[in-house]
């Protein structure tokens, strides 16, 4: 393999693997924060005890989101020094900002919620995880207003040999980068409630700790239910805007091969890319395709033969993993009522097929985050910036296949062990349960009088 | 002023309080497996960084990310040229937030073990491979119209290794002050001497290097031309020299402001010897990257400006308050059975 197809495997694999931590971090900052809020308004030290259980698995899971999100950054100018060269003076802005407005609040305010439990009033500490939050997704919204700009570049013109910033409001009300940031949100969020649903279903079949993970197991069903439905509003808007700006991607996705009008929407649809055709096309609804595109159900669909072979991106893949992530979609929405409807009607001891199946639901909100990002990423190939700069032209002229083989295999290695440890963490603290002794907590608070 | 220079000069001023934060965090990561007796005192050590460290890292980001948007060639050829030292660095980063974070989380020796040589690991290899980074910067890189001509082992050269030695026996000192701050009892007493030691042998680093510089880089062609601006130089000196005196006193506190102002004057009298350059080539001066030939446009670098002008103060506040909640020194006491902490 050459620099380029080595690069481009070194920034899927560490892209990834950063967001397996960074969508848990984005719902469950959030879910933690509402655990303490509810602990400082009503004194419950069972919402106490929820804040450091939810808390420690949150604070394992973010410190891996942290060191792989360094690699990210330098990742930019390491291996693609020429789309740096080329974007930086549109695209280093957002991540700039990112750092000094968002990244800068999350990692001091996480050092004084997890250090800061005697040493500040009852109040400012549930404030810091509200911070950490507000910043961690804040932090989201720029580097999607980043990525989104990939995606649909906008407010720039290309001079002295590059893409040059003209316009900044154009760059931080780009649609397309505010869809993406809400998307991206709300799978942190599903995410989050079934990982919290999760673990709290483990317990509740083993019958241990029942009341508190009760509580946690109600709080997470409501956010999951909620989410999974905004998800999926967002999904919607989500895939009409790609329609309207990037017609090879959602040619793509939806494996449009000729140009058409009133397209129905096939449920059964197999590529078939050697002969660029589908070799399946069944139960179809008329028009619906043309619909949920351009909402006209008569509305024209460029096909991916309407563009030369070199501009299309990889059919397959982008196609099977947007079916799959809608899949699951639906699949989470389903799953998260049926909780809901066990948590409210107070059916959580009697349910243990529903629990179970939620238990094993854990991972896939994980998944659906990851297919959603190839859909977004290998969607947009041959581009890097969509219409601008192909990823071939954008790769680092200075850094031989050597390095990123060394590099790439540090990497894996590295990340391999990283998981490891991770999942081995996560796994035992979980498991064991929340802890019983807080007295050191309450009474040093109560010795300041908060 | 014109806004390439406004960004030089903010340039400067996030790498040197980045390397005044987080110099103190590797000099402790340095000397904890080194000075503490006991478990309890190395958990004591490692909670005088633990509320704070995440936050000093992120000045490093900012630097990165200021260097994207303000001269992204910069960026994009540093980063790519200087690839396998920083993924040295990135590795090492990494294993220290990962070590910091996970080491208290398993009670069982073998893995505080494993994790103690990940912290020093992850704390000395950025301490030194930043001083060599920055001594080849200040030397300029083997790069011309055809890209860059030099691997990791041209980045070792003396003058780059004895910047690596100097940042490292900086934070070194720098390290053991903030422990002589933040530690009790005996430990306390422990790191007030090692900072006394270190501080010999750091004298002796930046003499050598100061000497040094006028033969290797042309770093000093600018105080020549403009003599007011060695008031920098001058106050590195002089700041180094208070930590001395102020350790003598034994007035801790001040003796780790000068150390702070050394590191900040030391970062500066680089940074200003480079100007215009942010770095030079040694083998063909017109393909060296200057903060005019590789700078982001007007209009980037005024939204920019106006961005860090609103929230780098802001910043600023909120750690200088974070830095007030945990003034006290960590005891012995604070350790045992805090599960929240390391």
């Amino acid at each position: 393999m050459d620099a380029l197809a080595l690069s481009r495997l070194q920034f899927a694999v560490t892209s990834m693997f950063h967001f397996i931590f960074v969508p848990l971090t984005l719902g469950l900052s959030v879910l933690v924060a509402y655990m303490e809020t509810r602990y400082v308004r009503t004194g419950d030290k069972m919402y106490l005890r929820m804040t450091k259980f939810w808390g420690k698995l949150f604070l394992i899971n973010f410190t891996l989101g942290i060191v792989t999100g360094i690699t990210m950054e330098f990742q930019f100018g390491m291996n693609w020094a020429e789309y740096s060269k080329y974007v930086g003076d549109i695209f280093g802005a957002p991540l700039a900002i990112e750092a000094t407005v968002a990244f800068f609040l999350e990692s001091t305010f996480i050092g004084l919620w997890i250090f800061g439990w005697n040493k500040i009033s009852r109040k400012v500490h549930a404030l810091s995880i509200w911070l950490v939050a507000i910043a961690t997704n804040l932090s989201a919204l720029w580097i999607l207003l980043a990525n989104g700009w990939m995606q649909h570049p906008v407010g720039y013109v290309l001079r002295n040999n590059r893409a040059e910033m003209v316009d900044f409001t154009a760059l931080i009300t780009n649609t397309y980068g505010w869809i993406k940031f809400f998307h991206t949100l709300f799978s942190g969020y599903v995410i989050a409630a079934f990982f919290v649903m999760g673990i709290s279903a483990y317990h509740l079949l083993k019958k241990s700790e029942f009341s508190f993970f009760r509580a946690s197991f109600k709080i997470a069903s409501t956010f999951g239910l909620l989410s999974s439905i905004l998800i999926f509003g967002v999904g919607d808007f989500h895939a009409a805007e790609v329609a309207r700006t990037q017609p090879t991607k959602f040619a793509a996705m939806e494996a449009v091969w000729n140009t058409q009008r009133s397209v129905p929407y096939n449920f059964l649809v197999l590529p078939d890319t050697a002969n660029e055709r589908n070799s399946v096309e069944a139960v179809g609804v008329p028009n619906m395709l043309s619909f949920l595109a351009f909402r006209d159900g008569e509305a024209e669909i460029r096909g991916l033969k309407d563009f030369p072979k070199e501009n299309r991106p990889p059919v397959m893949s982008t196609f099977l993993s947007f079916r799959t992530m809608i899949a699951l979609g639906m699949l989470f929405l389903l799953i998260s009522a049926a909780a809901v409807f066990i948590a409210q009607t107070g059916r959580l001891d009697s349910s243990p097929f529903i629990l179970k199946l939620i238990l094993c639901s854990l991972p896939l909100p994980y998944i659906a985050a990851q297919l959603g990002w190839i859909v977004a990423e290998v969607g947009r190939q041959p581009w890097i910036v969509y219409g601008v700069l192909k990823t071939s032209d954008a790769v680092s002229k200075a850094v031989s296949s050597t390095q990123v083989w060394i590099s790439l295999t540090g990497f894996t290695l590295l990340y391999g062990l990283l998981a490891a440890v991770d999942i081995y963490l996560l796994t035992t603290s979980a498991k064991k349960g929340p802890d019983n002794d807080l007295s050191m907590i309450i009474q040093s608070a109560r010795a300041q009088g908060v | 002023m014109e806004f390439q220079i406004i960004w030089f000069i903010l340039w400067g001023v996030l790498w040197a309080v980045y390397f005044m934060l987080d110099g103190f965090d590797f000099g402790t990561g340095m000397l904890h497996n080194f000075i503490a007796k006991n478990e309890s005192e190395k958990k004591m050590i490692l909670n005088t960084i633990g509320p704070l460290w995440d936050g000093n890292e992120v000045w490093l980001i900012t630097a990165g990310g200021a260097t994207f948007a303000a001269f992204p060639t910069t960026y994009a050829l540093m980063f790519s040229y200087l690839y396998s030292a920083l993924l040295l660095i990135l590795f090492a980063l990494i294993f220290r937030g990962v070590a910091l974070e996970f080491r208290g989380k398993v009670d069982a020796s073998a893995w505080r073990k494993g994790w103690d040589a990940a912290i020093f690991m992850g704390s000395s290899l950025p301490a030194l491979l930043f001083g060599v980074a920055f001594g080849n910067i200040f030397e300029g890189l083997p790069m011309d119209g055809a890209g860059y001509h030099g691997t990791l082992l041209t980045l070792l050269n003396p003058y780059g290794l004895l910047t690596g030695a100097l940042f490292v026996l900086l934070f070194l000192v720098h390290g053991s002050l903030w422990l002589a701050l933040k530690t009790s009892d005996d430990l306390r007493q422990r790191t007030e001497g090692l900072a006394k030691k270190l501080w010999v042998i750091l004298l002796v680093a930046a003499v050598s290097f100061l000497v040094y510089t006028y033969f290797a880089t042309h770093l000093y062609t600018n105080y020549l031309n403009s003599p007011i601006l060695l008031i920098v130089p001058i106050i590195a000196v002089i700041s180094l020299l208070l930590v001395r005196v102020f350790a003598e006193k034994e007035d801790y506190l001040k003796a780790f402001y000068s150390s702070c102002l050394t590191i900040l004057t030391v970062t500066f009298t680089g940074i200003i010897g480079l100007y215009p350059n942010l770095i030079p080539s040694s083998i063909s001066p017109a393909h060296s990257l200057t903060i005019y030939n590789s700078s982001s446009s007007v209009y980037t670098l005024k939204i920019m400006t106006v961005v860090a002008l609103i929230f780098v103060p802001i910043v600023i506040a909120y750690q200088i308050w974070m830095y007030r909640v945990f003034r006290h020194r960590t005891t012995a006491q604070d350790v045992p059975g805090r599960n929240e902490a390391y």
